[in-house]
């Protein structure tokens, strides 16, 4: 473990960098990471809502609230819950979409790669009114909660606990799947459900019954949670 | 959902479950009777029929056909529900779940016999009880009010015809009229409740009789989300509420609901409506079954909701005196599956797993600003402790205040759908 921190340290050093010394070539490489985007997403001069919204400014924006731009209604609710976007959001939702917003429109499985996204980000921070501004990326968020996100332990959860704990779910969400201003959370890939909770857990998706439910579910409960209601439609 | 549950279980997993039971093969299946329809015993009856999947016997005994629910009623006084969506009925419990359910009254619970006497003359036996009658008022709290003052006085502190009269009421007071409250002593059940009503009776005179006046007469010297209620007040109905303690006024000697007239100590004053909410204890069933202490609730035993003076017997929601959790319907829904897997377990050797409860209240301020509190708690041997919580804050951006109201319509119809199913 020791032998880590280290590693980490030069890691972080090297973002935390990004605007002093993020190098001409840190953000060449950027822009041509950010050709992945370009189908959805434009940036830069006169840049249009295309699919997705335009990135101009996109640093400390709340979620959803480019006018003019289409959002899921996931994420509109991620934004009025409080989402906003800090190089530490930008990072865990580049990195898989559905670490943030489960049920967002943006179509795309994830950039895995740590130096990609920062590499991404600090092309993108160009285009924001005051780049020097912008607060740096936290070491942990970076260098370990995104990434445990995706760790599959647990993936085989006990559905019949699932089912008792579910109770704690369904005095809110319901079980028949309806949404009628909270989330259906019925017959989800187990992958999205672990992703979620440990999310909110972590504290990276804003709302605070979710974090305080999911704050003390083990993983193992979060594996039994996700079990029981994948197979509920 | 029963089908769902199982292709978990397996045909050889349930069969090995009631084998493991106390219950043998061949004989007749355990019965839990259940007093009580609101939010406690519906949610009970519906988990612990659905979950024993037929194992075992559920009979809910329920005067009202229809349950009105108290939480939405203050929407309801401010017009932004309509009574009709507060109404439910017993219908799926009975055809879906095979919930028996007994229109009628419980009047006396025989402990030694674990008897049930219903006030149509019958009698129905149990394994286990499970009591969620709801709160009753002290008599005597407050002077010169009793239930018979209600039609006058109306306290709304229970849904359905109550609210209905105190709506109209507030629509019909003269102009620049003024509206009182007499607040209830803790503890009493949905601590915001007052103060959310508070807030919906303002909206409503701001529309139609904007110079009327709001009186709180209060004996607490703080209440639930104060700082939210304040700041909403101020913000959208300035200079109507006023909000007037004990320690101003000397309390509420008595009330006459003849003259509509509050004696405070040098002072009487005179109103147009009169909402009293005395103070409560637990519904009377439970004091009839001497399951209450001296402060008139039910001591539990956190873990199971059992009640502390009998074993057989479970109590929920807002008779229980429980600890840390609020009354609420939320809560009695959280308790209600703790304590259906407690009697499953003791009575068809089901799986038992740790209990968790947890709460959250959202209230409505003004159109589109709501406001939550919430809690999650555990059980120690003492009572249901509080673990961790949240609050509202204060200066919200309007999309969030917004977006807390959306989500406690959807708490609405996700909490009504685990009730009634
Ligand atoms: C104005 C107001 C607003 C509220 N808002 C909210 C809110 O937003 N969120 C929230 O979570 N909670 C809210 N509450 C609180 C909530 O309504 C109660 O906490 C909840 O209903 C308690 O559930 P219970 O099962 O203990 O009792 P109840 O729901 O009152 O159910 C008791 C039932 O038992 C029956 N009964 C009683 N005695 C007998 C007997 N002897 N025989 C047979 N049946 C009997 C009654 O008919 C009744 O149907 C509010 C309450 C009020 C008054």
């Amino acid at each position: 473990m020791r032998a880590l921190i280290p590693a980490l340290v030069l890691a972080f050093g090297f973002l935390s960098g990004a605007t002093s010394v993020a190098s001409a070539q840190d953000i060449a490489r950027g822009e041509r990471l950010f050709n992945a985007c370009l189908r959805c997403h434009d940036v830069g001069k006169d840049a249009k809502n295309r699919i997705g919204p335009h990135l101009n400014g996109v640093f400390d924006r709340k979620a959803a609230t480019i006018e003019g731009a289409t959002y899921s209604k996931a994420m509109k609710r991620a934004g009025a819950d409080g989402l906003r976007w800090t190089i530490d959001t930008l990072n865990i939702y580049i990195q898989n979409p559905k670490n943030l917003v489960s049920g967002t429109r943006m179509n795309y499985r994830g950039m895995r790669k740590e130096k990609d996204r920062s590499d991404l980000l600090a092309y993108l921070r160009q285009f924001s009114v005051s780049p020097a501004n912008i607060p740096e990326a936290s070491a942990s968020l970076l260098q370990q909660d995104a990434p445990s996100l995706h760790e599959e332990t647990y993936l085989d959860g006990d559905a019949e606990y699932g089912e008792y704990l579910s109770g704690e779910c369904t005095s809110c969400h319901q079980s028949s799947g309806a949404d009628k201003g909270i989330p259906s959370i019925t017959g989800w890939p187990q992958p999205d459900f672990v992703i979620a909770l440990r999310a909110y857990k972590k504290g990276h998706r804003p709302h605070p019954v979710m974090q305080m439910i999911a704050k003390r579910l083990s993983e193992e409960e979060i594996a039994a949670l996700a079990a029981y209601f994948k197979e509920l439609h | 959902m029963r089908l769902n549950r199982r292709r978990f279980l397996g045909t050889a997993a349930a069969s090995a479950a009631l084998l493991s039971s106390p219950i043998a093969l061949g004989q007749k299946r355990p019965r839990v009777v259940i007093i009580g329809g609101g939010a406690g015993g519906a949610t009970a009856a519906r988990y612990l029929a659905k979950d024993s999947d037929g194992a075992i016997e559920v009979i809910l005994i329920e005067p009202s056909r229809t349950y009105y629910t108290c939480f939405f009623s203050n929407l309801a006084i401010g017009g932004f529900q309509p009574m009709s969506k507060l109404a439910h009925s017993y219908g799926t419990l009975a055809s879906d779940y095979g919930v028996t359910v007994v229109h009628d009254w419980a009047s006396a619970v025989d402990r030694e016999k674990k008897v049930v006497r219903l006030a149509g003359g019958d009698t129905i036996s149990y394994d286990r009880l499970v009591l969620s009658p709801g709160i009753d008022f002290v008599k005597g709290a407050i002077e010169g009010w009793d239930v018979t003052a209600q039609t006058k006085m109306p306290h709304a502190y229970k849904a359905g015809t109550q609210t209905q009269l105190l709506k109209a009421q507030v629509e019909a007071m003269p102009e620049g009229g003024t509206f009182a409250m007499v607040a209830p002593p803790n503890p009493y059940r949905c601590p915001p409740g007052p103060y959310e009503r508070i807030s919906m009776v303002a909206h409503v005179l701001k529309q139609r009789n904007p110079t009327a006046k709001i009186l709180i007469l209060d004996p607490k010297e703080k209440f639930s989300k104060q700082g939210l209620f304040m700041e909403g007040w101020e913000n959208h109905y300035a200079g109507m509420v006023d909000w007037l303690t004990d320690e101003f006024t000397g309390g509420v000697q008595r009330v006459d609901p003849n003259t509509m007239e509050i004696v405070l100590e040098d002072e009487t004053i005179k109103a147009d409506v009169v909402n009293v909410i005395p103070a409560m204890q637990a519904g009377s069933i439970a004091q009839q079954a001497g399951l209450t202490n001296e402060a008139g609730w039910c001591p539990i035993v956190p873990a199971t909701l059992q009640s502390r003076m009998d074993e057989n017997i479970h109590v929920l929601g807002d008779a229980t005196q429980n600890g840390d959790m609020p009354k609420s319907g939320y809560s009695a829904n959280s308790q209600a599956k703790a304590a259906a897997m407690a009697i499953r377990h003791a009575l068809t050797g089901s799986r038992a797993f740790k209990p968790r409860f947890s709460n959250t209240c959202w209230s409505l301020i003004s159109p589109d600003n709501g406001v939550k509190v919430g809690a999650s708690y555990v059980a120690t041997d003492e009572k249901i402790a509080k673990v961790d919580g949240f609050i509202s804050q204060n200066n919200e951006d309007d999309a969030l205040r917004k977006q807390t109201y959306e989500e406690s319509l959807g708490w609405y119809a996700g909490m009504t759908a685990d009730m009634f199913g």
